[in-house]
């Protein structure tokens, strides 16, 4: 089984004032209801908070290769690096290899304050060369955070050892707390020497995976829940899910769209399961935002991926690359620390601005009619701010307008598979993609656009906008919200025949 | 008689640590077993561990070199469709 890291969308300045531009109790303010010393503990982890996502980077090793479970959305087999998916990698190091990686990336990547060990195979079902990674790192890059993602077979057994390291974040992939949904999940486990097929096995799992997080947590070690959600299978199941797991103590619940193509030779892929559009995974994470604080940002990387979130810059850091660098650790974690401090100085002072030039949301809407809410689309490659062209953009950040404030939804990435060769689908253009990407949306905001783009766009019922260049993303929705109030358009349902042009 | 592992393995090292006799070690293009040292885990378990653990349909061959793990035994995709999909994206 595999797992993911993640990287954030753009929130600015919210993620610690509690009420501000997004408005009070807006889900960009995800971690204000967590206790300080959680949020001490996440506030600089690019894939749990908002906020840090764009100014600090992550790293994951691939040194875990095997794996106790089959998932039916996983393909043991697959490996293309111009994927980007849990669970592919392009190349094994070893516990050694691993750490010079780590050590070369942190010294050129100053922004990097997390480790975390997600497979390709189960980290935990892995013990010694994960462990082995750990060990080494809690010793020689003690300003590194580690984290590990497990689909939990093994985890109560692991916990000790877990405790003994610099670990205080761990991902559980749970999909069900029932047998019967989880017996459709996992055709298999092995345990105690014998695979065990079907529900039986399904059963052992749920249970190892409900113990090790009550232990994780009982210890004070951060646990995060991600979850797969499948249409037909889990997705009525996933609330109480949600609700388990907050009792147990999770302080996160990250609900993930399946990825499932033909291509990548999983069952779900071969057998035709869908996975779920964007309106669905949204009204299933809006449900289970009641219960808990959910995740809107995960990229689902891969289990090698290197950088900022959204970014992979695995490239430069090959291992033939590695072993030729010449590393001073003391100097770069030097360097390290005064750039993170210089990122949390200005992190701090633009809260402050923004505090100061904050308009309120009620004095840019029209008070006068009811109007509804609107989805809209940002290109933006980071900074909190509108500064990407459409047409460079890999991924859209979505955003809820409505009378009462503008709020994170998600982030819709283009071409989210492979993208070269003949074999990735019809000959459908990019530009015809973006648009059913932005399925539902009624305005993209970005830099600037082309002509060509702009009329399609216009004729999909999806109003461009480059008027707000390099200005922060949740002013410039409520200002194009308020735009769209005051011309009238907002009165009514949106016109059928548009939403059919951007289905 | 033993176990042998063919040219569908994909290195994962899910096997290695398991084997009761330390039959199986890394090789390339892919692992191997020891055919003298493999005892097919009698005295040691119920079933082959290798076979128990190995993600890769017909990766592992048996002492009659049949797949241990038959096609559609693991991944629960009847091996039918597997081909009529697999056609279908081939001929895209």
């Amino acid at each position: 089984m595999m797992e993911l890291k993640v990287i954030g969308q753009s929130e600015d300045n919210t993620a610690e004032s509690g009420c501000s531009a997004s408005g009070c109790g807006g889900s960009s303010d995800q971690l204000s209801h967590l206790p300080d010393h959680i949020r001490d503990k996440v506030h600089n982890h690019p894939c749990y908070s908002e906020e840090a996502h764009h100014h600090f980077a992550r790293m994951h090793v691939a040194v875990a290769p095997a794996c106790n479970i089959q998932c039916h959305y996983c393909n043991r087999k697959y490996d293309c690096a111009n994927e980007s998916r849990p669970g592919v990698v392009s190349e094994l190091l070893t516990p050694d290899q691993a750490v010079k990686k780590v050590m070369a990336v942190a010294a050129n990547i100053p922004q990097m304050t997390v480790l975390g060990i997600a497979g390709p195979g189960d980290p935990l079902a892995n013990p010694e060369r994960t462990f082995d990674t750990f060990r080494q790192l809690t010793e020689k890059a003690p300003d590194i955070k580690l984290c590990v993602s497990t689909n939990g077979l093994s985890l109560p057994d692991q916990v000790d050892e877990l405790c003994k390291h610099n670990i205080d974040h761990v991902t559980i992939t749970i999909n069900c707390v029932d047998p019967d949904v989880g017996a459709k999940i996992y055709p298999w486990i092995f345990w105690n020497n014998r695979r065990i097929k079907g529900r039986k096995g399904a059963k052992i799992l749920i249970e190892q995976q409900q113990k090790g997080l009550k232990m994780l947590t009982d210890r004070g070690i951060l646990v995060k829940v991600n979850s797969v959600m499948i249409p037909g299978v889990n997705d009525q199941h996933l609330e109480e899910v949600s609700k388990v797991v907050k009792e147990k103590g999770a302080f996160l619940h990250n609900v993930m769209p399946l990825i499932a193509e033909a291509e990548h030779g999983t069952f779900y892929g071969v057998m035709g399961q869908r996975g779920p559009t964007h309106d669905e995974l949204q009204t299933l994470q809006d449900k289970c935002a009641g219960d808990m604080n959910m995740m809107r940002h995960c990229r689902q990387c891969r289990a090698d991926a290197v950088g900022m979130l959204g970014e992979d810059r695995g490239d430069e850091f090959t291992m033939d690359k590695v072993e030729v660098m010449d590393v001073d650790y003391e100097q770069a974690m030097i360097k390290r620390a005064d750039y993170q401090a210089e990122i949390e100085a200005k992190l701090e002072a633009q809260k402050k601005s923004a505090n100061e030039t904050f308009i309120p949301l009620t004095a840019l809407t029209t008070k006068k009619k009811e109007t509804r809410p609107v989805l809209m689309a940002v290109a933006t490659s980071g900074g909190g701010v509108i500064n990407q062209h459409f047409g460079h953009a890999k991924e859209f950040l979505i955003y809820e307008a409505s009378m009462t404030d503008v709020r994170f939804i998600g982030h819709r990435k283009v071409d989210l598979y492979c993208s070269g060769g003949d074999t990735c689908g019809d000959a459908e253009t990019t530009l015809q993609k973006t648009i059913r990407l932005l399925e539902g949306c009624e305005a993209v905001l970005c830099s600037k656009i082309g002509y060509e783009p702009w009329e399609v766009l216009e004729e999909s019922g999806i109003q461009p906008n480059g008027e707000h260049a390099m200005e922060p993303i949740e002013e410039a929705v409520a200002k194009v919200y308020a735009e769209m109030a005051e011309s009238g358009q907002l009165e009514q349902q949106r016109q059928a025949d548009q939403l059919q042009a951007g289905a | 008689m033993a176990y042998e592992i063919i040219e569908s393995c994909v290195n994962c090292w899910a096997c290695e640590p398991l084997c009761p006799s330390d039959a199986i070690f890394e090789a390339r293009p892919h692992f191997k077993i020891d055919a003298k040292k493999c005892t097919e885990c009698e005295g040691d378990h119920v079933d082959p561990q290798c076979v128990s653990i190995c993600p890769i349909e017909g990766a592992i061959l048996n002492p009659f070199s049949e797949p241990a793990n038959p096609p559609g035994s693991l991944t629960g995709i009847p091996p039918e469709r597997m081909e009529e999909v697999m056609a279908e994206i081939q001929s895209r």
